[in-house]
């Protein structure tokens, strides 16, 4: 869900003073202090891998977006609006805010009544073990791998913006995630993400502000957008109906169903890592209201991430560009806004906010890979295939253990990163493989009861594997691009969003034909998992405006009129 | 049953008030003590009145959310 960074310009943007870091230091001893307060609340399994379930809807709700905020996301998106403009934006609303709301409303009842500890878990009941087994090593593999990527763009980030020895970086905030995270669980991660997420907010809200003060308002932006670059940039979808209109190469159909119906639906209906904060919600309707409390803050989010990057193409004195030319030039690259604007704007102390505020993106985001990654092997891999019957205490000391392991292969990851930077690209490309077919298989899961098991395992490998071949293709011959993404113009953002499409609908085609040939369960054994022959429960008790429902219709109403004003 | 665990909002009202405190005492300072190379936008003194606001904020959540204050 983020473009890929790859910082290499080795000059120290900004200079931290010593209130600066007594800011960085307050906030890691912060964070460790809540994860040994947390450690006696976590001795049980479903304390340790689901904070006990009980906690709120703003809490869950706040942790759900704060897993996906990471620091990489917040620079890479700024980056990603100074080079195609308010395009960037569709990355957090319409790419977003539907699949989040769909979240609430249809796919939350299911994955709490099953009562599952996870989406492959969800998977072991609706299609059988094969399913799960598939999902959750593809999934727990991916996880650790990103969090070492992350880890190493991370430390790069840190030593270009602060000059930061990248072996520092990578082993202070790893450890300090592994032992907040091991002692607390997933309780601890949760408590941390909301802080983190008021710190990202507090350290980077001043730049919006203060970038709007200087510009003069939106509408002299627009101007100065105008002039400095193209009108084009300011226009969310009067520009898609060509692929050649706009900055970003894309055509509407990319957008709507590429990105809107397919990789958003999948990355936040089913990538566990945001839907984990969902299930520990304490009631289905506190579950149900947190991916709605979630839309609306993302809403908000390109406030601070992409208007960052608008303002700089209006008011920075010099130009940025993509990182090989930056590194040939000496010059910035697109990467490097954010902190360029940080620094434009922010003196001693609101510069140690700023980049605490980074810091807990990234160590937000990979306490989120982590924590859904001891859920998964110790629920879903370990308990299921190796270790059936333990008691309860020794799946939460394998849940500690897998905690620290996984911050380790995470670490060698990101030192192996480093010897190969090839596989950045590599392992980015195979994450998204995936998110889409996986969303046709739990999908078709929820709403169709006809689906049987080996539709489902099926589905989704072929799903998988024609992914993985479109991509090949477009590697070996670059003019498939025409077939992949309908047209040779057609930019890497481009291709993920249509190699999207066509895997969800290879999935859910063999899906339904294996269904169609296979034995159906019973309406029985479907209960609780499957839509028509689950009692959901009502609200009538309730309020009007305490259903969530009614929230979703308000989140909703906002969104479609935030896309008319920006049109 | 666990006893009651402190809430998350207590933390937060920590961080705002330490941070607020900080940041405002090194815009005082700078108001004092201009830099020789200011940020842009420097005369608008944003350390001072953002580290004031997060300092405020911060009273508020400590005293909301105070762990012998739940009910």
């Amino acid at each position: 869900m983020m473009p890929a960074m790859a910082v290499s310009v080795a000059t120290r943007l900004v200079h931290l003073s010593a209130v600066d870091v007594v800011i960085v230091a307050f906030y890691f001893a912060l964070v460790l202090a809540i994860g040994f307060y947390l450690k006696g609340r976590a001795n049980t399994g479903e304390d340790f891998f689901m904070a006990g379930r009980e906690m709120t809807a703003w809490i869950a709700g706040l942790s759900f977006l704060s897993a996906n905020l990471g620091s990489l996301e917040l620079m890479g998106w700024a980056a990603a609006a100074y080079q195609y403009g308010i395009l960037a934006t569709h990355w957090y609303w319409i790419g977003a805010i539907p699949a989040m709301l769909f979240l609430a409303i249809v796919m939350m009842p299911f994955y709490y009544i099953s009562r599952t500890h996870s989406v492959p878990g969800y998977l072991k009941l609706r299609f059988g073990e094969s399913s799960r087994a598939l999902s959750a090593v593809s999934f727990a593999f991916m996880t650790v791998l990103m969090s070492g990527i992350n880890m190493y763009s991370m430390a790069l980030v840190m030593k270009v913006v602060l000059g930061w020895d990248i072996n520092f970086s990578i082993w202070v905030s790893s450890l300090t995630v592994a032992v907040y995270v091991a002692l607390g669980g997933l309780r601890s991660a949760i408590f941390n993400e909301v802080l983190q997420f008021i710190l990202i907010w507090a350290g980077a809200l001043l730049i919006p502000i203060l970038g709007l003060i200087e510009v003069g308002g939106w509408s002299n932006l627009k101007l100065q957008i105008a002039h400095n670059a193209s009108a084009e940039y300011t226009h969310l979808w009067s520009t898609l109906g060509s692929f050649n209109n706009n900055p970003m190469g894309i055509h509407w159909t990319g957008i709507v169903f590429g990105l809107a119906f397919v990789i958003s639906c999948g990355y936040w209906t089913t990538d566990f890592l945001v839907v984990q904060r969902v299930l520990a919600a304490k009631d289905l309707r506190s579950a149900k209201m947190a991916p709605i409390i979630g839309a609306a803050f993302k809403m908000l989010v390109p406030f601070i991430v992409i208007l960052p990057g608008l303002l700089a193409l209006a008011v920075l004195p010099v130009k940025l560009s993509g990182e090989t030319s930056a590194v040939a030039s000496g010059g910035h690259s697109y990467n490097e806004v954010l902190p360029l604007m940080l620094a434009r704007y922010c003196g001693p102390g609101l510069l140690g906010l700023g980049i605490t505020a980074l810091i807990a993106g990234f160590m937000s985001g990979m306490a989120g890979n982590v924590s859904a990654f001891t859920t998964v092997w110790t629920y879903d891999i370990y308990r299921a295939l190796i270790n059936k019957n333990a008691p309860d205490a020794h799946y939460v000391s394998m849940g500690r253990w897998c905690t620290i392991v996984g911050v380790l292969i995470s670490v060698g990851t990101a030192y192996l990163v480093m010897s190969f930077l090839s596989i950045m690209d590599y392992v980015q490309a195979l994450f998204s493989f995936f998110i889409a077919p996986l969303f046709g298989t739990v999908i078709l899961g929820m709403l169709w009861k006809r689906a049987t098991g080996p539709g489902g395992f099926w589905g989704l490998l072929a799903g998988t594997l024609s992914s993985i071949g479109m991509w090949a293709w477009v590697k070996l011959d670059p003019t498939a691009l025409r077939y992949v993404a309908l047209s040779p113009n057609a930019r890497d953002m481009a291709e993920n969003m249509y190699r999207a499409l066509w895997s969800w609908i290879v999935c859910v085609c063999v899906t339904v034909m294996v269904s169609y040939m296979t034995k159906p369960k019973s309406d029985l054994e479907l209960s609780g998992l499957v839509y028509g022959v689950t009692a959901i429960p009502r609200e009538n008790e309730v309020a009007f405006y305490q259903r969530p429902l009614f929230w979703a219709a308000v989140v909703g109403v906002v969104f479609v009129i935030l896309n008319i004003i920006f049109w | 049953m666990h006893d009651r665990v402190i809430p998350i909002w207590f933390f937060i009202g920590i961080s705002l008030l330490v941070n607020g405190m900080l940041i405002a005492g090194a815009g005082l300072w700078e108001v004092f003590h201009p830099p020789a190379n200011p940020v842009v936008l420097f005369h608008l003194h944003a350390s001072l009145w953002w580290g004031a606001l997060m300092f405020l904020l911060g009273i508020l959540y400590c005293v909301r959310f105070a762990p012998g204050r739940q009910s």
